[in-house]
């Protein structure tokens, strides 16, 4: 094994395949953000459950009771928590992608690995998250005696994979900016509150009308609409909505590689 | 035989801007305006007009090292060592050059890097040991070595918070003296730890050259750790190799080496001196401290049994009569009060008086009978209306170079820290068998 540094290093394919020769570390600090994370709380890995809970609640006595939003002609609760599985885990991926680097600066500071590890790890943590608070969804089911269009449920795990695409594409491009400029961290949460309002996350898409298009350009869109569509089975499921979600992530992913390397080297020194 | 490691004209440069960091904080701003605005404004101004924004760390770094080598990199403050080992370890590139490395490397830059509080013990060394590069597997098989070795069996299932901050350190090293890479590189690990541990690492890492034949490359202060380590030496300065070779020869070219220019003692004036302990209305302080070689050199690098000398000023705005002057002498790392010696000027008889303006003191040692440690000079001045007392006024590397490092490893098991002169003689019966 020869390592020849230097002071330039284009992307190449190595970098990839270092990924998976470093995949013991990946599962270590997936591992390890999993186990820290609910740790010396009173009610532990219950907050998965309670925040999406508690939105859906809110969302569904605002939106649906005195809003009077149209929901596909599904139990308003049920509608929203599906919309509100994929956007939180969307939204928490990418702030824990966001950040990844900077949390970890001890370690980026003294030791080598692909730092890449870092934001895909801290995404895949909130599998987790998602999958207990699944369970609220079938609980929501059984209380609205709504059965579920059980073929489409195949497609969920392609849902998740376009939505991984898209936080961890931009979690990398945040991730690499964060280290130098720590307005990040502040401009995050407020551009994600803004971003919830314009996916169809409390209200389904047909209610902009014309404007409809403008909806259609957010990557999540798609996404979230093709699950209502597959779980529900209320409105037939709108591929190309869905490819151009996935083309989407696609970029966005290649784009946060290729920007995260170009910067990386550099971690070290600016962060 | 091919070189493990080849750096060609290695150099980088840092961007001063970077390196002031964005993180102070307004208070901080505030209180500096405020206790010296003299000052404060001065940098101001200095900082908006200077033009010197680039520094190098490292100009035209040229060595090989041999497989199963040791090399010691020592050098004063800021001359490059720890950024050299960034750059071999990879987490910052170099500016110019290009470095070849053959085999796995892993490096040693803190220990316990990436040591999670709410983990435990056993949930701690898998973590860590995946963030150094071990496989799982090797963590597993050597799990019960490490764990025998950091001491620390009892407390595996309890969170790291919960460790004293010795345990924590013990469990690091552990996980980290049990790596397997080909090249291994170790930066200031020994500063680490109380004296009985520092010997259980210095203890390690002498089986791990001697046994493994494994390459390592070793920066520290602790000369005597180095010389009894490793056999050749780089001495960096200003980012630049004076010196490579011989540990020996090295490191007699270091103590001979002037540190005039490094400013990490000297002037006591500086608010970076801490801790300081004095009254507010003092009308006496300390402002300058100096090591004096045999030579008359200005150097806190001291051969053992050299005679040396310390010279320490302090000005007074008033005459103060009946002031007490003070030198101590402690091994570092050691307790706050556990000095060897605290010396008064009165019981060398001459006046306890100081005069307005500077007053020098100076204290020879014409018999350096100090084991080969690093020491911490502390400076007292105490009377009516007067209080000043610097704990770590500089430090003194006493420098053993004359003996070699294989007998140098028993010699230096010998407690104590002074080199007593004594003489031993036997008698022996003269039985036949």
């Amino acid at each position: 094994m020869v390592i020849i540094i230097r002071p330039k290093k284009r992307v190449t394919w190595n970098d990839i395949k270092e990924i998976w020769q470093y995949r013991e570390l990946l599962y270590f600090f997936t591992w390890r953000d999993i186990k820290v994370k609910y740790k010396q709380t009173a009610i532990g890995i219950t907050w998965a459950v309670f925040q999406p809970f508690m939105s859906m609640v809110v969302f569904s006595i605002l939106f649906g009771h005195f809003g009077k939003i149209p929901s596909d002609g599904v139990p308003y609760p049920i509608f929203v928590f599906i919309g509100l599985l994929l956007w939180q885990f969307f939204t928490s991926s990418l702030t824990n992608a966001s950040s990844s680097l900077v949390s970890n600066q001890s370690i980026v500071t003294k030791v080598y690995f692909p730092r890449l590890v870092l934001p895909i790890a801290s995404t895949l943590t909130n599998f987790v998250d998602f999958i207990i608070s699944s369970f609220i969804l079938i609980c929501l089911m059984i209380y609205y005696q709504f059965l579920p269009n059980l073929i489409g449920l195949f497609i969920l795990p392609l849902l998740l994979i376009i939505t991984f695409m898209i936080a961890v594409g931009s979690g990398m491009i945040l991730a690499s900016i964060n280290v130098k400029y720590r307005d990040v961290r502040y401009a995050l949460p407020y551009f994600m509150q803004m971003l919830l309002f314009v996916t169809p996350v409390i209200y389904p898409p047909s209610i902009a009308g014309k404007y409809s298009w403008i909806l259609a350009m957010n990557p999540m869109t798609g996404v979230i609409k093709a699950a209502r569509s597959a779980i529900l089975g209320t409105t037939p499921t709108n591929w190309l909505l869905l490819a151009i979600s996935a083309i989407v992530g696609v970029l966005l992913i290649l784009i946060g590689v290729i920007f995260f390397k170009k910067t990386e080297r550099f971690f070290a020194d600016v962060i | 035989m091919d070189p493990i490691i080849e750096s060609k004209n290695i150099s980088k440069r840092y961007n001063i801007n970077h390196q002031r960091g964005g993180y102070i904080s307004l208070r901080e701003v505030l209180t500096n305006a405020f206790k010296n605005p003299f000052r404060f404004l001065k940098k101001k101004v200095a900082r908006a007009f200077s033009t010197k924004e680039e520094f190098w760390a490292l100009r035209d770094i040229n060595f090989k090292v041999r497989k199963g080598e040791a090399v010691g990199i020592i050098g004063p403050n800021g001359a490059g060592k720890s950024t050299l080992l960034k750059v071999l370890s990879q987490i910052t590139p170099p500016t110019i050059g290009e470095i070849k490395i053959h085999g796995r490397i892993a490096s040693l830059l803190e220990v316990g890097t990436g040591f999670h509080p709410e983990l435990t013990g056993r949930e701690n060394i898998f973590l860590n040991g995946a963030i150094l590069g071990m496989p799982k597997i090797e963590i597993v098989r050597k799990f019960d070595d490490i764990v025998s070795f950091s001491g620390v069996e009892k407390f595996l299932d309890t969170p790291l918070k919960h460790y004293s901050s010795g345990m924590q350190v013990r469990l690091a090293f552990a996980v980290a003296a049990h790596m397997e890479p080909d090249i291994l590189l170790i930066d200031e690990v020994l500063a680490v730890g109380d004296a009985e541990f520092q010997k259980k690492c210095l203890a390690k890492m002498h089986e791990i050259i001697k046994k493994e034949g494994r390459t390592i490359l070793f920066v520290s202060h602790n000369l005597q750790a180095i010389n009894q380590l490793c056999p050749r030496s780089i001495l960096l300065k200003n980012g630049e190799i004076v010196k490579d070779g011989p540990t020996q020869e090295v490191l007699s070219e270091y103590a001979n080496m002037s540190n005039s220019n490094s400013d990490k003692y000297g002037d006591l004036t500086s608010s970076r001196i801490r801790p300081r302990i004095g009254e507010m209305d003092t009308d006496f302080s300390w402002t300058k401290i100096k090591v004096l070689n045999s030579k008359g050199e200005e150097s806190t690098n001291i051969l053992f049994h050299d005679p040396f000398e310390i010279i320490f000023s302090g000005e007074a705005m008033k005459d103060c009569p009946h002031t007490v002057i003070a030198l101590g002498l402690r091994v570092k790392s050691k307790p706050e009060n556990d000095y060897i010696f605290m010396k008064t000027q009165v019981t060398d008889g001459f006046s306890d008086y100081i005069k307005k303006g500077i007053n020098e003191f100076r204290v020879k040692f014409d018999i350096n009978i100090l084991a080969p440690k690093i020491y911490e000079v502390a400076i007292c001045a105490d009377g009516h209306k007067v209080f000043d007392w610097i704990p770590i006024a500089t430090e003194l590397n006493i420098l053993n170079l004359g003996i070699q490092p294989d007998i140098s490893w028993r010699m230096n098991h010998q407690s104590g820290d002074l080199d007593y002169p004594c003489t031993w003689s036997i008698n022996q019966s003269l039985n036949k068998i």
